[in-house]
């Protein structure tokens, strides 16, 4: 049982980093119906910016990894890597994608894997081929105990939900409520109607963009703190996770990519406790797989039918 | 290559052009033989002479080979049938790895390579036949999607079957069922040694020819023989009833089923043929390397298939074949070669700025360590992404991709596109319908039922 609840622990602490990641290609979806294949390498940036602040705050800075200030200054950092990877995201989005809005549909498909890997390229000359451990300012104190003393929910887990429950909270409410958040809704309902009606459509796609890279760099540096390290391929791994998880929700539905990554996180989580950590990969690509060929639509299916 | 003018319009196809092309690929197919033939011979006096140029020696010319026949099979689904296939390289795993369990010490099975390949063959197209049944039926970038997702998966359950335990869980009495620790795959280890082909020729080499990395020669001859095989079965496919079924579905899937064509089956044989090919390649690396390893075959090289397809011209033969030769090129010799040169002064300047405050020390650390090697995925990467917007339908194109790639569909009329433009559509529909006995003018007048957004004039949106 007490197993049980840490996986769930464990879980929910992954899917909230998911369904951070998952929106973003979920938010372009909506609007393009692109798959947003550079998304995790902008993602596995964001990783790496934080791994470059750390390395700053701890060594020119001179704070001690552990304390406080360490951390405080760490989330002082949160605002330019989420502004540095919306810019990269956006900028990709203008070089690459606008110019083919009008091509067949596989075109900005191929102009996406083409940036992705010149984005894991810069990661691969940041990072190195290798693994890179980040300083380990996650403070990781139990703060819910087990009677047994085994720990069940840490200080990390509090920080991820910290970080990532009010971020997904305001994305839902500019969504819903916001004036811009309407024009997305509009651009991604007939991107042409939207535009007789006024609404700016490359205005709001660079918007769209802009948030989904934003949403990725903070996913970026809690990933970077939660396990603290980082690699140049994350992105990739990352992002296939958070593609199933998009998927798995139904694409173009906000509320279904954190659904789906909630369900993704938790399923890893039970993976790799009781089956084997190796195996998890190959569970979720399945899941993908099967989802996609029995339930494109998705969990929550959602005015996408004729889309699938 | 007089095709390849930079002319945008797309010219009329005229009554030769048919000629015309089967004449550019018989040009293709002998210059590698030639090259095959010769190369060996001169490679040294080359290098030895003309020491100035980076020359690919013969173990990068199998790999450019190799790799031209993973482009021609992947050309098959991409190219004809338009179906976007991101993990192409499991099938060529597949291949590789029914060749290494059926010709090596690993299970003590040694069956002679000649019959191997044909399994290897069967077994990527029966894996091609699995996957591509339930899943062609979705769209183009989900399709893509799932590829990718099963090329990821192949690899990792071939590495993980090295070491596994297949048990009944614990509650229902943890029998083992296999294992424990069955040794299947090798691991990360792979499989090493794999029997190479061989042919009991005696002469000066040995009892026997060996076509291993052993004797990179003779592997050459087997390659190029390969290549020519692949290149001339893909040119029959491409002008056979199958063919243009795959090319009318690639251009108006709709229109395709209306006109008769069996989208289902046509797409599943150009799924399971482009998969063969693969394990054909496959079956000669894992032969030709005599060793085998599941990280050899991840993502990166499915991309880079795609790659060679891109840059020489999607659905282009002879233009994937050149596309493979100079990614691989480019890939194993050129940028190793061009490092020389470009590296020192960078180095240099980045160790003079390396001292100047906050981007110095960030970009001056970049440069001092630069090595032009280590960005092949950028430049590949950026080739991808510049080819689509500049030149979409690659640098050896297709007439009819050249004018498919500039958004000339059965709608040209509400692009504004000329009346040659829409004679080239109608034309292709015709060839379709012709197969069927459909009367021509009844498809070719029937206006389009639906305008699609890229349709429209670019204001619109």
């Amino acid at each position: 049982m007490e197993v049980l609840l840490t996986a769930l622990t464990i879980g929910l602490a992954n899917g909230l980093i998911i369904a951070l990641i998952a929106i973003g290609y979920t938010l372009v979806y909506g609007i393009l119906e692109l798959i947003n294949f550079a998304h995790g390498d902008v993602f596995m940036l964001g990783t790496a910016f934080t791994f470059f602040a750390l390395n700053f705050i701890t060594d020119s800075l001179g704070l001690d990894p552990r304390s406080g200030t360490a951390l405080l200054a760490t989330f002082l950092a949160l605002p330019f890597i989420m502004l540095g990877c919306a810019a990269i995201n956006a900028t990709i989005e203008r070089l690459a994608y606008r110019p083919l809005r009008n091509a067949p549909r596989l075109a900005p498909l191929i102009s996406a894997i083409g940036m992705s890997f010149v984005l894991l390229n810069i990661g691969l000359i940041l990072l190195g081929p290798s693994q890179r451990a980040v300083a380990p300012v996650m403070p990781k104190e139990p703060v819910i105990s087990f009677p047994s003393g085994e720990e069940w929910i840490g200080t990390e887990h509090l920080i991820v939900a910290g970080v990532t429950i009010p971020l997904l909270l305001l994305l839902r409410w500019f969504v819903a409520n916001t004036r811009q958040g309407k024009s997305m809704r509009a651009t991604a309902q007939d991107r042409e109607a939207a535009g007789l009606m006024g609404i700016d459509v490359n205005r709001t796609i660079s918007l769209t963009f802009l948030i989904a890279g934003a949403l990725a760099g903070a996913a970026g540096l809690i990933v970077a703190l939660y396990y603290g390290q980082t690699n140049f391929n994350f992105g990739f791994q990352f992002g296939l996770l958070s593609f199933t998880a998009a998927v798995l929700g139904g694409i173009g539905n906000l509320t279904g990519a954190t659904l789906g990554a909630i369900v993704i996180g938790l399923v890893m989580a039970m993976s790799d406790r009781f089956l084997e950590a190796r195996w998890t990969s190959v569970i979720v690509f399945s899941i993908l797989i099967l989802v996609l060929v029995f339930r494109p639509t998705g969990l929550l299916a959602e005015k996408q039918s004729e889309r699938a | 290559m007089t095709a390849a003018v930079s002319s945008r319009r797309p010219s009329i196809p005229n009554p030769m052009s048919g000629m015309e092309r089967k004449r550019r690929d018989t040009v293709i197919v002998i210059g590698l033989i030639l090259l095959a033939v010769l190369y060996p011979l001169a490679f040294r006096f080359l290098q030895q002479n003309l020491g100035f140029v980076p020359w690919p020696d013969t173990a990068v010319l199998i790999q450019c080979c190799v790799f031209g026949i993973l482009a021609l099979g992947l050309n098959i689904v991409m190219g004809f049938a338009g179906l976007l296939d991101l993990g192409y390289v499991a099938f060529y795993a597949i291949g590789a790895y029914t060749t290494a369990f059926l010709a090596s010490p690993h299970f003590g099975i040694h069956i002679s390579w000649w019959i191997v390949v044909w399994i290897a063959v069967g077994a990527a197209a029966v894996f091609g036949i699995l996957l591509g049944a339930p899943t062609l039926k979705l769209r183009g970038d989900y399709l893509a999607i799932v590829t990718l997702g099963f090329g990821e998966i192949v690899p990792i359950i071939f590495r993980n079957l090295g070491d596994f335990t297949l048990a009944l869980p614990a509650i229902l009495g943890g029998l083992v069922l296999i294992g424990p620790n069955a040794n299947l795959t090798g691991g990360n280890i792979g499989i090493n040694p794999i029997d190479p082909p061989t042919l009991p020729i005696p002469g000066p080499w040995g009892p026997q020819i060996v076509f291993s990395n052993q004797q990179p020669t003779f592997s050459l001859y087997l390659v190029v023989a390969l290549l020519c095989l692949t290149f001339f079965i893909c040119m029959r496919l491409r002008d056979s009833k199958l063919g243009r079924a795959w090319m009318a579905i690639r251009e108006d899937e709709t229109a395709a089923a209306a006109m008769g064509i069996n989208t289902v089956t046509s797409k599943l044989l150009a799924f399971s043929l482009g998969a063969s090919f693969s394990g054909f390649a496959g079956a000669f690396t894992g032969a030709y390397q005599t060793a085998i390893f599941a990280e050899s075959f991840r993502f990166q090289t499915s991309i880079l298939i795609v790659v060679m397809i891109i840059l020489g011209g999607i659905g282009s033969l002879r233009g994937v074949v050149i596309g493979a030769f100079a990614v691989q090129y480019v890939n194993l010799t050129f940028l190793a070669w061009a490092a020389q040169f470009v590296n020192p002064p960078l180095n240099t300047l980045g160790r003079a700025i390396q001292d100047l405050p906050v981007f110095g020390t960030l970009i001056g650390g970049l440069l001092a360590d630069f090595n032009l090697v280590n960005y092949n995925f950028l430049i590949f990467g950026l080739i991808l992404a510049v080819m689509m917007v500049k030149r979409p339908e690659g640098l050896f194109p297709v007439e009819t991709a050249r004018a498919e790639m500039h958004g000339v569909g059965i709608s040209a009329e509400l692009t504004g596109g000329s009346a040659d433009e829409l004679a080239l559509a109608e034309e292709e529909v015709i060839e379709a319908i012709d197969e069927h006995a459909v009367p021509a003018a009844f498809a070719a007048d029937t206006p389009p039922d639906v305008i699609e957004e890229r349709d429209l004039p670019e204001d619109t949106r």
